[in-house]
């Protein structure tokens, strides 16, 4: 068993004995760093289901990859800024969480049938170290994983990183924080619960933004990629949540103060509106020329004005019928309906590990039900 | 790997700046994003250079195929979807030739370039100081946060016999929160050696 995990182990045993940090300057040390280090290699070894949304070259058109990398530059600046008003304490944080990230994703999750995956970490990292910070840590995770390793195009390197840096994160970290106001009593209870709830809807969100830009650059047609990236992206993001719940329990039962540190770091941070602002103007330009031509909506309203009978409805329905999924009929219906059923069930069951994973504290009245 | 094998051989493609290949790279990526959808000559352009630059910088087999591996999940992933929508039959063929492509250019990029050398031209190209350092930070305590993880896994595979889905789920968060907890602490003794070492 340990010989097997030895050699799946995929460090070099050198990489541990090169000297310690030089502070003054960290790229001093990179050049002796290079010689043993990470290899490419293992990194390639664990394809995994983070592939679905991590976009390789190839995909995209010129235009959505700079659409898309204008927003992610927006968003990662704004967050740079905000990082200056950080404690000098905290600078050296930042590249450990970058590294934790890494090393949390190289950590493989056992799902049915043989298959594993690994966490993005996302919402995570804003859950413990603010939002700012965390978009900070996601857009490096992604640069080196992309010129290090070349996993993630370099023309896409814009796209993942508002997906999973910018829509990820802070979309996760916004239902966070939405979640955590909403909830009375245990505050820790209340942040495993949020952070699990986050978790799942995070991914959920950048795999909906990944699928506005493989639609609007015309690769896949939006009726096929969207239904099939919302739907996978459900699945993969209980793991995503669970994963996230469990670990901000962890933490949170043996250093409380880590994630108290965090929360506080960032509530002290103006501005979460712009991420949201962002997020919305992401969604706006990605999602929305997509969503606008709802058909039953459409059809409804044109009835209503008594315009039925003239070009928009016929328009909408050919297209349509091209992309009859069998046995679900509308496809955009069916993920609506799976989402609206899918969210409700996320927060039941991240309320539901939530009461697991923190035992009440104490009191019997603690444990009345209505908590949510 | 690629760190290691770039130091017994060096082509001319090696010894290239970083700047200029980074910037050649996203020129070339970009040139292929641009070609056309249905198949045309022109794709033989950028198919002629990534056999060029694969030969010039010996680049491995084994190291490329893995690589191309993971990005052909992908184009799985449209082919089924196109499946199910025929006139997108095209895009399959463009997206395979573009994206292995696209992937072909990176891998010569990072088979050919020490990444010390992308991150002195990241930071020469004006990247806000916190992303270069916490870029530097990563690449410096990835292995030893690896290894670490990995001491935990092993040790937990040492002093326990169950196995199960559900148990291993827990296990690994625990070892992952852990993993956090030590990342912290670590990064408290760094800033103190980094005072110690006059940093700012």
């Amino acid at each position: 068993m340990q010989i097997a995990i030895a050699q799946r182990a995929g460090w070099r045993k050198r990489a541990l004995s090169f000297g310690f940090f030089h502070g003054a300057n960290p790229i001093a040390t990179l050049r002796t760093a290079c010689s043993s280090g990470y290899s490419a290699e293992h990194r390639a070894r664990d394809v995994s289901l983070d592939v679905v949304m991590h976009l390789p070259d190839g995909f995209l058109d010129v235009r959505t990859a700079a659409l898309s990398a204008t927003a992610a530059v927006a968003g990662v600046s704004y967050a740079v800024r905000q990082t200056r008003a950080l404690e000098p304490k905290r600078v050296p944080m930042l590249g450990l969480a970058a590294a934790f990230v890494f090393a949390a994703q190289m950590l493989n999750f056992p799902i049915a049938g043989g298959t594993s995956g690994h966490m993005i970490g996302g919402v995570l990292t804003a859950v413990l170290l603010g939002p700012a910070a965390a978009v900070v840590v996601m857009t490096c995770v992604l640069v080196v994983q992309c010129l290090m390793f070349a996993d993630g195009g370099l023309l896409a390197l814009g796209a993942n990183t508002f997906n999973m840096a910018v829509a990820t994160t802070c979309g996760g970290y916004l239902v966070f924080r939405g979640v955590v106001r909403l909830m009375p009593g245990d505050r820790r209870r209340a942040t495993v619960f949020a952070a699990a709830f986050a978790g799942w809807c995070g991914t959920v969100l950048g795999a909906i933004c990944c699928a506005g830009q493989l639609a609007l650059s015309g690769t896949v047609p939006w009726l096929l990629v969207f239904p099939a990236m919302a739907n996978i992206h459900m699945l993969i993001g209980v793991g995503e949540g669970l994963a996230t719940g469990l670990i901000v329990a962890v933490v949170l039962r043996s250093r409380p103060d880590l994630v108290w540190e965090g929360q506080c770091e960032s509530s002290r941070q103006r501005g979460l509106q712009v991420y949201a602002w962002l997020l919305a103007l992401g969604m706006a330009v990605f999602v929305a020329p997509f969503a606008c031509p709802w058909p039953d909506g459409l059809e409804h309203v044109a009835e209503r004005l008594g315009f039925a009978n003239r070009a928009a409805g016929p328009v909408v329905q050919t297209q349509l019928a091209d992309y009859q999924v069998p046995f679900i009929g509308s496809p955009l219906l069916a993920t609506a309906i799976a989402g609206v059923i899918g969210t409700v069930a996320a927060f039941f069951a991240a309320w539901v590990l939530a009461r697991i994973l923190v035992p009440a504290l104490g009191s019997a009245s603690k444990n009345a039900p209505g908590g949510h | 790997m690629h760190q290691g094998d770039i130091s017994g051989s060096k082509t001319w493609v090696h010894r290239l700046p970083a700047g200029i290949k980074l910037g050649g790279t996203l020129l070339l990526v970009c040139a292929t994003a641009v070609l056309p959808r249905e198949p045309h000559l022109a794709y033989l352009v950028p198919a002629a250079l990534v056999l060029v630059l694969w030969a010039a910088s010996r680049m491995s087999l084994r190291f490329a195929f893995k690589r191309l591996l993971v990005a052909e999940l992908f184009i799985l992933g449209i082919a089924l979807l196109s499946l199910l929508a025929p006139e997108a039959r095209p895009v399959v063929f463009s997206a395979l030739m573009k994206s292995n492509l696209c992937v072909a250019f990176m891998l010569v990029l990072v088979w050919s370039t020490p990444f010390h050398q992308i991150l002195m031209t990241l930071r020469g190209m004006r990247m806000p100081s916190i992303m270069v350092t916490t870029i530097a930070l990563l690449y410096r305590y990835l292995p030893v946060l690896g290894e670490e993880s990995r001491r935990m896994q092993r040790a937990l595979a040492s002093r326990t016999f169950r196995k199960g889905k559900r148990f291993q789920w827990r296990m690994l968060s625990v070892i992952a929160g852990q993993l956090f907890i030590r990342s912290a602490n670590r990064a408290e003794r760094i800033y103190m050696a980094m005072c110690a070492r006059g940093w700012k």
